[in-house]
């Protein structure tokens, strides 16, 4: 649905974004990671249009962005990081205009407001100016606004930026139920979120993308060892070299703990599963067994290793697989 | 076409919101009309002296001393408020940023300037249509000569057309309000000023080009009763000129 290639854009002697590449399918969500002053919003307002790439080129719906803008606007809705509305009109009067300005027949402007109503969960407030509405509503008849005409891609630059947790979750889950029908491209710099609501991920930084793929196999990427969590009942009987002694462990980190008890994380080789071996050790030895658990590597250490630790980078372009360009 | 009358809808619609137009029209009509009084006034005491003295006056016309006066008086005090008509026109939107809705919508640059333009028009005309009381104030008591008034009333729009659209362009420069209408005034008033040189500077050459390049001279040949297309082909050029400028300057600002 969206092609994007080699995309660049600089301003003057800044280079804003920098060979640019991904694509995303029908009905796709994908989040655009990154830190502040990545290149998601210049990104954004190329894909949109708004302004002209220095270099490369982007097809949206099948059309070049520089080719057939007309089209490639009709069939996008666009949410700016402000909610482009007018504070003097009412909800209603607002969506209308936004509704004939993106081409909705006449005939169907009436049901087209109706469902961006109900969508977003504006109904109530249909009638008010939307200068006097909160924040987390102004933020919701921006959604409305960018789903009026049902295009076949939303884009979205920051949708829960500066909303309450409970508005943030229900913003979300309007986006998820969004999904499908639409595709989505959302940029963020909240990593939890592109883990909430997004099947496939693009992590940006300085400009290059550092890394596209779903988030489960960008952490497997980024893992470099498996990690297990073991809390035992009586850690200071626990004697580390017998459980550094088992095939595959590369080393035992005990952690803080309380009332005698050890916590251990013990990393091992990767692919290799050793909580058998180490739990039959630790019973054994009658440490008495609490807990055990695999550790998963969040998106968030994915995401910290990727734009700040170059080695991480390095390491993670040179994987011939799933990473498509280098920071340095 | 459809484009540009729902943009022009929505223009409307801030206008009527928004209080400047109904202050600019109260201002507006408050100052012509004691511009016409005093008019009257003055034309009642020349002709009071005309009865006396006899036909020794020269011929006392009342469109020439009541209605030409007042209609040139009436372009100085345009010149002024004008600007404040198409200050918000570009500025709001970028302060807004409602500029990425327009500019991500199908819509061309073209359709958006001339929604604005035409919003901004229709108001002037409404606001010259209120001054429409004063000749039909004076139809009760006296004769009237419609016909060079209907000429005046057209080149008032005319030569609002070209305010508007040196305004537009300004209001496209800038995302302050206050900093639009200034250079607007500036633009406005340099136009002005060239009608003063030219006066003062008749016999010459130069003055010939700027009594060309006077607005108020163009709007004085109208309010005379006479429609030629010199006059036409300024007035609307100078409009097509401001509008061009504007798509210039919106256009450029996505390059930014």
């Amino acid at each position: 649905m969206i092609e994007v290639m080699h995309l660049g854009k600089r301003y003057g002697e800044v280079v804003a974004i920098d060979d640019v590449n991904f694509t995303v399918a029908k009905g796709e969500i994908l989040a655009f990671l990154g830190p502040n002053g990545a290149g998601k919003t210049t990104t954004m307002r190329i894909l949109t249009c708004f302004m002209p790439a220095t270099s490369g080129t982007a097809k949206v719906a099948g059309y070049d962005i520089f080719e057939a803008p007309m089209e490639v606007k009709r069939r996008i809705g666009y949410l700016p990081d402000n909610p482009p509305v007018y504070p003097e009109m009412t909800v209603s009067e607002f969506l209308q205009f936004v509704a004939k300005i993106k081409g909705v027949p006449k005939n169907k402007i009436k049901a087209a407001l109706a469902s961006a109503l109900e969508k977003c969960s504006i109904g109530d407030v249909s009638r008010r100016l939307i200068g006097n509405l909160s924040r987390g509503y102004r933020q919701r008849v921006g959604l409305a606004q960018a789903i009026i005409h049902n295009p076949d891609v939303l884009i979205l630059d920051e949708p829960t930026v500066g909303l309450d947790p409970k508005q943030i979750i229900e913003i979300r889950e309007l986006i998820k139920g969004l999904g499908g029908e639409h595709t989505i491209v959302l940029s963020t710099h909240i990593l939890p979120e592109a883990t909430a609501v997004c099947q496939k991920v693009v992590i940006i930084n300085r400009g290059r993308i550092v890394a596209v793929d779903s988030q489960d196999r960008l952490s497997a990427q980024v893992r470099k060892s498996e990690k297990i969590s073991i809390r035992i009942r009586r850690g200071e009987a626990v004697d580390q070299g017998k459980i550094l002694s088992i095939e595959g462990v590369q080393q035992v980190l005990p952690q803080p703990s309380v009332d005698g008890e050890g916590i251990f994380i013990v990393e091992s080789e990767l692919g290799r599963d050793i909580r058998e071996e180490l739990a039959r050790r630790v019973v054994e030895n009658g440490w008495g067994l609490l807990e055990m658990k695999p550790l998963a590597v969040s998106l968030e250490d994915v995401f910290l290793q990727l734009t700040t630790e170059e080695r991480g980078v390095e390491e993670a372009a040179a994987a011939p697989t799933h990473t498509e360009g280098v920071t340095a | 076409m459809k484009n540009i009358l729902t943009l022009a809808g929505k223009e409307l619609k801030l206008y009527f919101i928004s209080p400047i137009a109904y202050v600019l029209a109260m201002v507006f009509l408050m100052v012509s009309d004691y511009l016409f009084q005093s008019q009257v006034f003055f034309y009642s005491t020349l002709s009071s002296q005309a009865m006396r003295f006899q036909g020794n006056v020269p011929q006392i016309n009342l469109h020439e001393i009541l209605f030409r006066p007042t209609f040139l008086n009436m372009s100085i005090i345009l010149l002024l408020i004008m600007p404040l008509l198409t200050m918000r026109l570009f500025a709001e939107e970028k302060k807004g940023r409602t500029t990425e809705l327009l500019m991500t919508s199908p819509l061309t640059i073209t359709e958006i300037v001339l929604g604005k333009f035409l919003a901004a028009w229709f108001i002037y005309a409404l606001l010259l249509a209120l001054t429409l009381h004063l000749p039909l104030m004076l139809s009760h008591v006296t004769y009237v000569a419609w016909k060079p008034l209907v000429a005046s009333y057209i080149g008032l729009l005319l030569m609002g057309g070209v305010f508007l659209s040196m305004g537009l362009f300004a209001s496209s420069l800038t995302e302050n309000q206050i900093v639009a209408a200034v250079i607007s005034f500036g633009i406005l008033i340099g136009f002005w000023l060239i009608g003063l040189t030219a006066q003062t500077a008749a016999d010459s050459p130069a003055g010939a080009v700027f009594g060309y390049l006077s607005l108020i001279d163009h709007l004085d040949n109208f309010v005379k009763g006479l429609i030629n297309t010199r006059d036409l082909t300024y007035f609307l050029s100078l409009t097509i000129l401001g509008l061009f400028l504007t798509h210039r300057v919106v256009e450029s600002q996505r390059w930014k």
